[in-house]
């Protein structure tokens, strides 16, 4: 490798410069304040943690993970998500404390980048995770804050995404009987290759009926309608409960008004073993690849030793400011000059108007060159200088 | 407005025609202009052209929401889009080549490519382990002039292997080219995308009966 320049940065670390920084700070106060507002509370946790417990419990693939080792030799990971860092808290403490949780965070995560550019492996992720209620009424609540806070972002052109492993699951089973089997077809999903999963199909040892039921299953996206047809392919009561869920958080989501953002996609396959109930993904207009995404994952609990349903969702700040697209400006900023012999007056000044809520920054003229270009970006300038008692406006 | 990222060269044409029998009403200079970027406002469509390469990327990256790809590109780029359709055209495959009557080497066997994940994924299947060297095209040389044992590449009627003396010791898969779409457009574009799928998957049943 070449000797670094001074300017590099390792591949997909990004700075904030300061009208971008502007940008997300209001966004990430809008979004923590409807958090808030729902009840979640908001938690940190450590940017490290160890590979063998919070590394392997995280739905991050482990090539992503950024390792290093402690000087004992442990093995260490940057957090990829908040995730599995909120669900060894909630079980080693907090839910001992109260049940169900609902816990909020912001935080950056760390997902190390293989390929080219065009990728952050650093990124500020925002969501919540509610913790020790398997009910349905959770996961239409989460859902129904998940749109809030799309809204209160900023963002009307985005739509969910909403599937059911469990429909998949046994769909699968009553088809091709093994496990082995099924998950080879949920491969396929999972790497969106319909092409590939219609072949695969086509060569199984199954009756025409059957094939034609796997087939048939990739079509079943759209409306609440697709739920109906859903129905025609499943037998017996567990797919069918999967699809009962999914009406249900439907008219729940009505009552919350918020069922125009939702659609369905049976064929969602978001990840091959973490979520273990509904599953949905957010998607907005300008951008490229999923804002957000969530589910239920009734599993992870019981890894850190406290079984327990939980329910989330996380969205990627990054993202969102990609499809808010409008940058703030960095003006709104009061300028006050002064030469030394008036410097008491201009203090006072600055001080005045701080108290009113003004953002003001004082600089002594002597430290600037050229003054046109420095208070260029100032939405006004006020100056103290030279022997005159009259502060000029500029 | 759906954006379309075309492979340039081979594949266009054939792509192209399939399109215009699925009742698009392509610009008849799509091929010839010299423009990047061509709008066909009846179809409320923008087609651009990109080496074959390089499709599955703008795919990814959601700056077209669909694309025409070779299933070689996309085995070998493993890019986060959607394969919705076999368009059946095209149609090669993947194969292992190499001098007649030759072995590999036992100490380090050497394989030349433009495929290197591919090739890499096949051989680690065979419980083999080979050295990949990337090459950007004439692939044949390799082997000829001393480079490698063997190379990976597309063969489609097996003439320039034969041209230069090259033998087929493995075929690895089956190539066609296939339509592809954005994961977000693919549910912001559902009607667009889906209208295109089902007229093109009538056209090409309509000429597997043929």
């Amino acid at each position: 490798m070449s000797k670094l320049l001074m300017f590099e940065k390792p591949v997909g670390m990004r700075d904030t410069l300061p009208h971008i920084y502007e940008t997300k700070r209001k966004l990430k106060e809008a979004a923590e304040q409807e958090m808030g507002s729902w009840g979640y509370r908001f938690i940190e946790t450590p940017a490290l943690e160890y590979y063998e417990t919070v590394g392997d419990a995280s739905a991050i693939l482990d090539r992503q993970l950024f390792k290093l080792l402690d000087q004992e030799g442990n093995t260490l990971v940057l957090r990829p998500d908040m995730t599995a860092p909120i669900a060894r808290v909630a079980a080693a403490k907090l839910l001992k404390e109260r049940v169900p949780l609902r816990l909020a965070y912001s935080a950056s995560v760390y997902r190390a980048q293989q390929r080219e550019g065009g990728r952050a492996a650093e990124f500020e992720q925002i969501g919540v995770e509610m913790i020790g209620d398997n009910t349905i009424s959770a996961d239409a609540e989460v859902i129904a804050l998940l749109v809030s806070v799309m809204k209160k972002s900023g963002l009307e052109k985005f739509q969910i995404s909403l599937g059911h492993i469990r429909f998949t699951d046994e769909l699968f089973r009553q088809i091709l009987g093994t496990e082995e089997r099924s998950e080879q077809l949920r491969r396929f999903l999972y790497e969106k290759n319909y092409v590939g999963y219609r072949e695969h199909v086509k060569s199984l040892p199954l009756s025409s009926i059957d094939k034609q039921r796997l087939l048939q299953f990739l079509a079943l996206s759209g409306g609440i309608g697709c739920l109906d047809e859903a129905v025609k392919l499943i037998e017996g009561s567990a797919g069918s409960e999967a699809l009962d869920e999914l009406k249900t958080v439907y008219e729940r989501l009505k009552e919350y008004n918020v069922d125009q953002y939702v659609t369905f996609d049976l064929p969602l396959v978001s990840h091959m073993s973490y979520y273990t109930g509904l599953v949905f993904e957010v998607y907005a207009e300008g951008v490229g690849a999923p804002v957000g995404n969530g589910g239920r994952y009734d599993d992870l609990l019981e890894k850190f030793g406290h079984p327990a349903g939980a329910t989330g969702f996380g969205l990627r700040v990054d993202f969102l400011l990609e499809a808010l697209e409008k940058l703030e400006d960095e003006a709104g900023i009061h300028c006050v000059l002064f030469s030394n012999e008036r410097r008491v007056e201009a203090i006072q000044e600055a001080q005045k108007r701080r108290e009113a809520g003004e953002c003001v920054l004082l600089q002594d003229v002597a430290g600037v060159k050229d003054v046109d270009k420095f208070t260029e970006s100032c939405k006004s300038v006020t100056f103290f200088v030279g022997k005159s008692s009259n502060g000029g406006e500029g | 407005m759906l954006t379309i990222a075309m492979p340039k060269g081979r594949i266009f044409e054939e792509a192209a025609a399939l399109l215009q029998e699925a009742g698009y009403q392509l610009p008849p200079e799509l091929d010839e202009s010299r423009k990047l970027i061509i709008e066909v406002p009846e179809e409320n469509m923008r087609f651009f052209l990109a080496k074959p390469m390089d499709v599955a990327t703008y795919v990814e990256h959601g700056v077209a929401d669909v694309g025409i790809a070779g299933k070689d590109v996309l085995l070998e780029e493993e890019r986060d889009v959607y394969e919705l359709l076999d368009l059946k055209i095209s149609p090669c495959y993947l194969a292992v080549a190499g001098l007649p009557d030759t072995s590999l080497n036992e100490v380090a066997p050497k394989i030349a490519t433009k495929y290197p994940n591919v090739a890499s994924t096949y051989f680690r299947g065979k419980g083999e382990q080979v050295e990949i060297i990337k090459l950007n095209g004439s692939i044949e040389l390799a082997p000829l002039i001393g480079l490698s044992d063997r190379i990976v590449d597309i063969v489609s009627t097996g003439q320039t292997l034969k041209e230069n003396g090259l033998v087929e010791y493995e075929t690895i898969v089956g190539i066609t080219s296939r339509l592809i779409a954005n994961p977000v457009s693919y549910r912001m574009k559902n009607q667009d995308i889906s209208t295109l799928v089902s007229r093109l998957t009538n056209t090409i049943a309509e000429k597997a009966v043929q």
